[in-house]
């Protein structure tokens, strides 16, 4: 048995910071026998508990390690209905990885001894594409007769409408914008989540009979009354947290300062970066200002260094944040790569003010170093910012990454719909059930941002309650 | 999201200005005067937004008005009847008040003349006394004359050369009905929709009165659902989001040079695909 972990191949950051190709290579077969031959095998394994959708992490990892891969897939997708972009996107570091008895005790998120179970989990769900392996609808006769909408086609509302598909449950997905995938198509880059990976998790769901419906804004278009009425016995919300925060600055809505949102979604979901062959245009700064420091202010960092390359522009973008990187909730593979890539840091900076040039274009940001103080409610440290620490840094483009609040397209026409102080829905965490009869929720819409992971987690167990509250109808 | 029928409305002077008929019979069920849709041409096309213009819920289609003046209005102005868009949203934003206000000033200029007929219609039919201000560059360029004559109880109109109505702009006519012909207080709305120069100076001209004005705002805007604050304009020292605050703020509240400034901000990049076409 080999003690070391199996590292995972990578584009050169040189090379691929001129594209949009993704970076982090698959493990071959020869790699994933290897990892797969490190794992112990434990008799109470932590790793599961670890998962927020509760896979069978030791059996797909044993099956793997005796090449049945076919079998790996079929446990993979007993508990989740999407193996190659959970295998690309979610933050092992912090989940199966970290209770991995490999991980050193008390290690804030996964050693690196710790077995690389997403990389296994994406050779399994690529072999699944590659080989075809489809999974069969284990469909229930009592509940076939039912039809479920589901609100949006994000991470959550996929996963409940796989869930439910499987059963043969009849299941609409409604999507608003004209793509499916919520923010793995309009957030995650390309480079992260290949688009023919992502279409490909989406047909399957199709091949399972559930059916999407692109440009339909329920809220706009149909009320959840009107669903109800058109024949659905229950509805699952996963509306997202798709409202970009601003930091309230002055001169943020100065021309080139960009929600992520915006900057992203330009350029994952418009294709801007294939501008003029696509016709949705982004600028693209010499200095380029990332504030935040989560995943999302990695992504549109990642981007914004590509699309610099691609402009013959020198690489210059940094990340400003309030505290330091170890405090950052940024995966750590990714802020490793983003610095590879060139990526600059600033730690312990808050933006004060964006200053402008005579056309109303930001040209510089001025800051406030800070000091970090005693840990807050979040347990990091808070950032305290020091006073007459002023200074200036060049900014010529700025993409605001600090975070993201519910979309209240449907909550604010439909009062019933409790929700709280932030916009987010109100469950019973038990069932994922809102305050009204039939209606479940999940993802990022109930408790704010979250993991595409954690929002999958939601949506099972929502899905879950909803079979149950069909088979009681 | 077939094109049902297709009319050239204007077109002179390199301006050209198009009205469809789409078929939506979910949005023509919906849609309220104030209200539009995102549209795409194409697959690698751009999300535009248009007013909703009209409907017709029992044929369920819904009437969009454009005028040419980047790629995206282009390419939707060479579709014809029987061909498709590629996507097509809505309705979206809030819908116009309509309630009886009294007397009501519309002003519409240019393409946005398509804007307020909806709006001028749903408030003549709550009962208001319409006076419709209508202006264009050149009389080939005036739109909708016809069908707002229909729902105005008064109609002005203005060009810039004189070539139809009076010369001069819609705020000259504005300013008029203002200052000198009645007293202020008897229009207890105005509400105006056009280029950003002709808002501003509406907004210029009814500043000092008492009499509240409504503007449509034409931000640009990516998804148009309220998700990347693309659309964002400062109305009374806030930041709001056209597409889902919007697009109707109070006029005299609104930060028309930031407004302004940010509707320039692809400009070279505009300029620069309508070359390579």
């Amino acid at each position: 048995m080999s003690q070391k972990p199996v590292k995972i191949k990578e584009k050169k950051a040189a090379e691929r910071v001129g594209n949009f190709e993704e970076v982090v290579c698959g493990y071959s077969e020869e790699e994933a026998l290897q990892e797969s031959g490190r794992c112990l095998q434990c008799k109470d394994p932590a790793c599961i508990s670890g998962c927020p959708v509760g896979i069978d992490i030791k059996k797909f990892i044993f099956q793997i390690s005796a090449k049945d891969y076919r079998g790996a897939y079929l446990t993979m997708r007993e508990k989740n209905n999407f193996p190659s972009l959970c295998g690309r996107v979610c933050p092992a570091e912090y989940q199966c990885r970290k209770a991995c008895v490999l991980t050193r005790k008390g290690s804030p998120f996964a050693s690196e001894q710790a077995i690389n179970i997403h990389f296994l989990e994406r050779f399994i769900g690529d072999y699944g594409i590659v080989n075809k392996v489809g999974v069969r609808a284990n469909k229930d006769a009592d509940l076939s007769k039912y039809k479920v909408a589901v609100v949006g086609s994000g991470p959550a509302g996929l996963c409940c409408a796989g869930e439910l598909a499987r059963c043969g449950i009849k299941v609409d997905i409604f999507e608003g914008l004209h793509k499916s995938g919520g923010v793995l198509r309009y957030g995650i880059p390309p480079f992260r989540m290949p688009r023919d990976i992502l279409d490909f998790e989406i047909n399957y769901l199709q091949e399972l009979g559930a059916k999407i419906f692109p440009n339909l804004i329920i809220g706009k278009i149909k009320s959840l009354q009107e669903l109800f009425a058109g024949g659905y016995a229950a509805i699952f919300l996963g509306l997202g947290a798709g409202t970009p925060s601003f930091m309230g600055i002055k001169g943020e809505n100065l021309c080139n300062v960009y929600s992520a949102n915006e900057f992203l979604t330009r350029v994952n979901l418009m294709s801007a970066y294939k501008f003029p062959q696509a016709h949705t245009p982004v600028n693209i700064g010499k200095s380029v200002c990332v504030i935040g420091g989560g995943n999302t202010a990695m992504d549109s960092a990642r981007v914004a260094l590509r699309l610099q390359k691609i402009n013959a522009i020198p690489l210059n973008t940094t990340i400003l944040y309030r505290r330091t990187e170890v405090e950052m909730p940024a995966r750590r593979p990714e802020i490793e790569h983003a610095r590879e890539e060139g990526l600059q840091f600033k730690f312990l900076v808050k933006p004060e003010e964006f200053c402008a040039d005579e056309n109303g274009f930001v040209k510089k940001l001025r800051c406030l170093q800070c000091k970090l103080g005693e840990p807050d409610s979040s347990g990091r440290r808070r950032p305290i910012p020091i006073e007459g620490s002023d200074f200036e840094v060049n900014c010529d483009q700025a993409i605001i990454a600090i975070g993201l609040k519910a979309n209240q397209i449907l909550t604010r026409v439909t009062p019933e719909l409790k929700t709280d102080k932030w916009g987010d829905l109100v469950v019973n965490p038990q069932t994922m059930e809102t305050s009204v009869r039939g209606v479940f929720a999940g993802g990022d819409i109930v408790g704010g941002e979250g993991t595409v992971i954690e929002a999958m987690g939601m949506a099972k167990k929502a899905s879950l309650a909803i079979i149950d509250y069909l088979k009681k109808k | 999201m077939k094109i049902i029928n297709k009319k050239i409305l204007s077109q002179i002077q390199g301006a050209k200005v198009t009205r469809i008929e789409v078929a939506a019979p979910g949005i023509a069920e919906k849609a309220k005067p104030g209200q539009f849709v995102s549209v795409m041409v194409s697959g690698e096309g751009e999300r535009i937004p248009l007013t909703v213009v009209d409907k017709d819920e029992e044929k369920g289609t819904i009437t969009l008005i454009f005028q040419e003046v980047g790629l995206t209005t282009k390419l939707l102005g060479k579709l014809d009847s029987g061909d498709s868009l590629y996507a097509l949203a809505g309705p979206l934003g809030h819908a116009t008040e309509l309630k009886n206000y009294g007397k009501v000033v519309l002003v519409g200029g240019g393409v946005g003349i398509a804007e307020i007929y909806p709006v001028a219609k749903g408030l003549k039919h709550a009962g208001n006394f319409i006076t419709a201000i209508l202006g264009a560059r050149t009389r080939e360029l005036l739109i909708l004359e016809e069908e707002l004559k229909r729902v105005s109880d008064e109609l002005y109109i203005a060009t810039d050369d004189g070539s139809y109505g009076r010369k001069g702009f819609v705020t000259d006519v504005l300013k008029d009905l203002l200052n000198y012909k009645l007293p202020t207080t008897n229009y207890q709305l105005i509400y105006a929709v056009g280029p950003i120069p002709m808002m501003k100076k509406v907004c210029l001209v009814t500043k000092e009165l008492n009499s509240k004005t409504i503007v449509s705002l034409n931000a640009l805007m990516v998804d148009a659902t309220g998700m990347c604050g693309c659309c964002r304009v400062t109305v009374a020292g806030e930041t709001k989001f056209s597409c889902v605050d919007g697009p109707e703020f109070d006029g005299k509240a609104v930060d028309w040079d930031e407004l302004e400034k940010r509707n320039r901000v692809y400009a070279d990049k505009e300029q620069h695909i309508c070359r390579l076409r």
